[in-house]
């Protein structure tokens, strides 16, 4: 989804803040519908664009049972800057990364972050097929089609390898997923669900087998959220009948939706795409963080409205208190849910402050 | 035996004794308290400001180094190729690699001169993060709460403080850099709140500073994290086996101890100067023991037969000799912390040698420093009361107590041998090679030669007074004078051992800066042939060929060679030398060489100087590899020149092959020959003009005769620390010689009371002590003639050549040794009649009597 807007924002707002002196500026590519989505080249990156992401979410169960929930993300933006500096070091592309796990015996979430630019065959992002690298942390698709990860952060660890079980899921128009009132406001933007995890974690410096399942969010895009957004909510579930669920709304400042949308796709792979008018969301309870006073609507429901029927998806936490914050990470909250017959995640942008712009 | 508690605590009795002779004798006390004091000072302060400048040079480094396990740094100032940054992250034994861009840089119009860093935030924002600018007051809460971490805008630059205060610049300001010989603009984003006050230091990204300052591919420095698998050893050994050749493994330790290295020499030989200023204290010390223990003859005696042991006598004068040191020692400290202080605040720690530059810390006092210093003292002050003490002890107390036994040698012929001895011990010590590149045996040789000399004075005293004493018709006081020195040669040792050791040191040090001077003007005048000379110095300026053609057509120009000078590191432990880029076999300026090649060899040929030669032990011919490109560049020594402006070495290598090899043609410094030498000032003006048209900044341009007083002038600013410390020594060591002379003849009185009786007048009492002073003035001023000449000719051709890796021919500055010669003659003669005037105004008759 577009949560990661705001970071690609933020950091190409950082990058471009001295560059006004040069004429030679990035060349983006607008996105448009009726483009189509081919595999698995799209899996790889799309260096023009401006912002790029591949972002892993998902609930884990250790071999005693235990329940864990993970999210690793790298994030790829082209800075706006002069684009004829020929130094191998010019910050062409900036790739950043974070994991984090949730663990509801401690109550905790553990995350860490790399960022860096890309170059000399330490920090890549491939086009042509997935595979990211960021100095100790990879993202790659193996020839076997399955998505493989390695990051390692301050008291965690994962390796996780995650198998498709479904074809992608292409949200909005076939891919061409719309995030504001104008045509411009879109990106490319599909979805794999139902990925089957086996790997390992380590976790309070125990070494842990651990089994799951996954989803896999990629977009891509070179415009910017709409300019009366504050935040938004988020959420991708996997239902244990094989079905998933996507849905987003767009939060201007009085906490109403600016836009929204989101896909079902039932066991049998029939896709049903939502309008704007279909996707509500609804809080239900606060949680305050005690480390940035930010309110966070932790417990709440997505009511969308698919053939004529208004259904409800109550989000409740694994634990209360998974919100990031880091140097390179905006503050916000991405944690583990449950809702009835499935689980997933959801995701709660602009609650400590507008996200940066 | 005496018990343990006397030796500890001396008993009342001593106390009084002291005390008494202090108020009794106080000058001589005084001097050599004060001479102690003088040598405790010097040494002191020495260390102090070297430790402060030290101190804060390894906090710089350290404060940079941030949290780096190793660093990886270029062999040259052209640095390493840029692919070793991700072959160096790859190694399993490295966690994080930072990667940087480092140039000495110019600031703006203020020519305010910075290290110049270009960096990637993101690396080094776990390895260096001191290196991390600070975003001032930005409008964007967002940037200025994240951009603190990450501004990685290409085209802005952070500060440091002291950058900022020297640069006058602010944030937001347009600032124009130079380096390399480029320059950029530079919008001043912030300041560096990590880095330490007193380093100028300005950041960019390390893209920008490729890109502007014409450094692409490559890099100096990698900051290196180890990874936790892997230890120190292990990382080291790692990096070893894969580093190119211009590229080695280096550290905060390394860079401290290379610019250690520097200043070492240096600094021993100030401090061999503040012992010379200890060993004339201990002089001091001895005769103003022997003096007043043959005063107390008859006390000591007496004591002696109410029962005290021979060791108590002894230990009397050790323990009057730890009072006097002891005293010695704490106003020399006192004095040395004043003297850092003075130096450190208002000349700065140059201290004139040009070694201690750079900002300096507080000044950082340790107890072990204290202790040792106040030792040197201590053990001086007692070493000098041994003799004496011993002598004392041994007298005869019955004899004693009747009269006060005077001199009882009387004929007795002086021994020579031991100080031949210790002459001959002198000549091998000084064939001895440097101990760790310092010249340990040649000092002591020094102190050899002086032990020897002063060993031998009696004898030398001898054989010119003999004649003397033949010499008939001079006048009864002459004659006196001269059969008093004869009789009492070991009285007059005393006196004329601080002299011998003064004047020779003096001696030896006016003829070693003498001929170092000249030295250096000869070397001067045979470097500097050329009529101008440009170089991009302040404003970084630098020529590519085209503009190097251009400049070569200019009217006024008879002939203009372009070179260019980097640094080169030879040895990670050593201080880089520099590698100048010039025309040499074609070139109308030779080398002053001192060795050459006896034919061309195959291969690329380079020139190095004296001191390179010495450090790193080359010869003519020899190959060596300079780590020029990944794999070195092998060449070979064609000759070896004398070189005094760089003590850690240069070579020099032909235009062609350096640009063959760098594909770098652009050189920096310009030697101009110009069509109508007479012209020159006007001639200058024009080219000066010209040249910033066609290089776009304003060079810096000077004359022959202009770079000559400019290093003549360091030259002298540098000995005058040494010139002003050594007058200070000898001038306490004089005046305490005086004293002594003074005490001496103060234990006359009844020789003058005699001569009073028998006839003689006043005036012929002070006229023999005129002449005794004078002749005692001869003796020493020779012996200190002949031993300054003989230790000038140790530092001259061991002491300097070990330490500074430099030879030079001996010129001996005849009008200045006159001068000095003069000088003591007059003063002693007049410190003979001084002491006279007073010993003879006593009462005869009194003084006669004189017995108690």
């Amino acid at each position: 989804m577009y949560r990661l807007v705001a970071i690609a924002i933020f950091l190409a707002a950082v990058l471009s803040a001295g560059a006004w002196a040069y004429s030679d500026r990035p060349d983006y590519p607008e996105v448009t519908s009726g483009k189509k989505i081919v595999f698995p080249e799209d899996h790889g990156s799309h260096d023009a664009f401006r912002t790029e992401w591949w972002y892993l979410t998902g609930w884990l169960e250790t071999e005693s049972g235990d329940p864990l929930g993970f999210q690793i993300t790298f994030f790829r933006t082209r800075p706006d800057i002069e684009t004829n500096n020929p130094s191998k070091f010019a910050p062409n592309q900036i790739i950043f990364a974070h994991a984090a796990l949730s663990d509801p015996k401690t109550g905790k979430l553990v995350h860490d972050e790399r960022i860096g630019r890309a170059g000399f065959d330490i920090i890549e992002a491939s086009s042509g097929d997935a595979d990211v690298k960021l100095l100790d942390w990879q993202l790659t698709r193996t020839i076997e089609g399955v998505f493989d990860s390695k990051v390692a952060g301050k008291d965690f660890a994962l390796d996780l390898q995650m198998k498709p079980s479904q074809p992608p899921m292409l949200n909005g128009d076939n891919g061409y997923s719309r995030k504001g009132p104008k045509a411009s406001q879109a990106s490319y933007y599909y979805s794999v669900p139902q990925l089957v995890v086996s790997g390992s974690v380590i976790s309070g410096g125990r070494a842990m087998k651990v089994t799951g399942r996954a989803w896999l969010d990629r977009e891509w895009s070179s415009d910017v959220l709409p300019e009366n957004a504050v935040g938004w909510d988020w959420t991708g579930l996997n239902f244990d009948d094989g079905s998933a669920l996507m849905a987003f709304q767009v939060r201007g400042a009085d906490g109403q939706a600016v836009y929204a949308g989101g896909s079902f796709r039932d066991a049998e792979g029939k896709q049903t795409v939502f309008s704007p008018n279909d996707v509500r969301f609804r809080p239900q309870r606060i949680w305050k963080s005690p480390e940035t006073g930010a309110a966070y609507p932790v417990e709440a429901e997505f009511i969308i409205r698919m053939g004529g029927q208004w259904k409800s998806y109550g989000l409740k936490p694994m634990f209360d208190a998974q919100e990031l914050t880091g140097p390179f990470t905006p503050t916000y909250w991405e944690g583990a849910v449950t809702t009835s017959g499935g689980r997933g995640y959801l995701e709660m942008t602009g609650y400590a402050g507008k996200i940066a712009l | 035996m005496t018990s343990v508690r006397q030796m500890v605590q001396p008993s009342p009795i001593w106390r009084w004794l002291l005390l008494g002779q202090l108020r009794t004798f106080p000058f001589r006390y005084i001097f050599a308290v004060l001479s102690i004091a003088i040598g405790i000072a010097l040494g002191f302060s020495v260390h102090l400001i070297n430790a402060s400048a030290s101190d804060a040079f390894g906090d710089a480094v350290r404060n940079m180094s941030g949290s780096s396990d190793a660093q990886v740094a270029g062999a040259t100032s052209l640095g390493f190729d840029e692919q070793l940054y991700g072959q160096v992250y790859n190694l399993s034994e490295v966690a994080d690699v930072s990667p940087v861009i480092e140039m000495s840089a110019v600031l703006g119009e203020s020519g305010a001169r910075v290290k110049l860093l270009g960096i990637d935030p993101f690396r080094a924002a776990t390895i260096t993060p001191v290196l991390l600018g600070r975003q001032e007051s930005s409008n964007d809460q967002s940037a200025s709460r994240r951009g603190d971490q990450a501004a990685l805008a290409t085209n802005i630059a952070y500060l440091s403080d002291a950058a900022f205060a020297s640069s006058n610049a602010k944030p937001g300001d347009l600032l124009t850099i130079r380096a390399n010989g480029q320059t950029h603009d530079f919008q001043v984003a912030g300041d560096l709140p990590g880095i330490e006050a007193g380093q100028s230091v300005a950041v960019i990204d390390i893209a920008a500073a490729q890109w502007h300052f014409d450094r692409l591919g490559v890099l100096d420095r990698l900051d290196i994290k180890r990874s936790e698998k892997a230890t120190q050893s292990s990382l080291t050994r790692a990096m070893q086996e894969m580093l190119p050749r211009d590229a080695r493994l280096s550290g905060a330790e390394n860079e401290i101890q290379k610019r250690t290295s520097l200043s070492r020499a240096y600094r021993v030989n100030l401090e061999m100067l503040a012992l010379v200023a200890l060993v004339t204290g201990g002089f001091l010390v001895y005769s103003a023991q022997s003096l007043s223990a043959q005063k107390r003859q008859q006390q000591f005696a007496l004591l002696r037969i109410l029962g005290l042991q021979k060791s108590s006598l002894q230990h009397q004068l050790l323990w009057e000799g730890l009072a006097l040191g002891l005293a010695g020692s704490i106003l020399g400290l006192i004095l040395g912390y004043a003297f850092a202080y003075l130096i450190l605040t208002i000349i700065g720690s140059d201290l004139g040698g040009g070694y201690f530059s750079g900002s300096t810390g507080p000044i950082d006092v340790t107890i072990s420093a204290l202790l040792v210093f106040l030792g040197f003292g201590i053990f001086t002050a007692i070493f000098g009361s041994f003799a004496p003490g011993r002598r004392a002890a041994a007298l005869n107390p019955a004899q004693a107590i009747k009269t006060a036994v005077d001199h009882q040698e009387k004929g007795k012929q002086p021994i020579w041998l031991p100080g031949v001895a210790l002459l001959v011990v002198a000549g091998g010590l000084a064939l001895l090679p440097a101990v760790d590149g310092l010249p340990i045996f040649g000092y002591l040789a020094v102190a050899a030669v002086l032990a020897g000399a002063i060993w031998l004075t009696p004898w030398l005293a001898r054989g010119l007074l003999t004649p003397l004493s033949r010499l008939s018709g001079r006048g009864i006081a002459f004659d006196l004078a001269v059969h008093h020195l004869l009789r009492s040669p070991s009285q007059a040792a005393a006196a004329l051992g601080g002299i011998v050791a003064s004047v020779g040191l003096m001696i030896a040090m006016v003829i070693m800066v003498s001929s170092f001077r000249t030295s250096v003007d000869n070397w001067l005048e045979s470097i500097l042939s050329a009529d101008l000379y440009v170089s991009g110095g302040l404003v970084e300026t630098s020529f590519d060929s085209k503009q190097q053609a251009e400049i070569a057509g200019l009217p006024d120009i008879a002939d203009a060679e372009f070179s260019k000078t980097i640094n080169i590191s030879l040895d990670p432990k050593q201080p880089p030398v520099n590698l100048t880029v010039r025309p040499v076999e074609s070139s109308q300026y030779d080398l002053p060489l001192i060795a050459v090649a006896e034919q061309r060899t195959a291969g690329i040929p380079v020139w190095i100087s004296e001191p390179a030669a010495r450090i790193y032990d080359l010869q003519i011919d020899q190959n060596i590899s300079l780590p020029i490109g990944a794999r070195g560049t092998p060449v070979y020594v064609a000759g070896i020149w004398s070189d005094y402006a760089r003590q850690q070495g240069a070579i020099v290598m032909e235009s062609e092959d350096y640009t063959v090899l760098t594909g770098i043609s652009a050189r920096s410094e310009i030697a101009i020959s110009l069509q109508d030498p007479q012209d020159i000032s006007a001639a200058s003006e024009r080219l000066k003009a010209q040249i910033r048209d066609i290089a776009g900044t304003e060079p810096q341009m000077s004359n022959a005769a202009g770079i000559r007083d400019i290093a003549l002038g360091l030259f002298d600013r540098s000995f005058a620390i040494t010139y002003g410390l050594e007058a200070v020594a000898i001038f306490i060591g004089m005046v305490g010689v005086g004293a002594t002379f003074a005490a001496q003849v103060g234990t006359r009185v009844k020789e003058f009371g005699m001569l009073r009786h028998i006839g003689f007048g006043r005036r012929e009492i002070i006229k023999m002590l005129a002449y005794e002073g004078l002749l005692l003035g001869i003796v020493g001023l020779a012996a200190g003639l002949l031993s300054g000449f003989a230790i000038s000719q140790i530092l001259v051709h061991v002491i300097n050549p070990q330490s500074f890796n430099l030879t030079m021919k001996t010129a001996i500055p005849y009008m200045l040794l006159l001068g000095i010669s003069a000088t003591l003659l007059i003063t002693s003669g007049l410190t003979a009649i001084f002491a006279g005037r007073r010993a003879a105004a006593a009462d005869a008759l009194r003084a006669v009597n004189e017995d108690w």
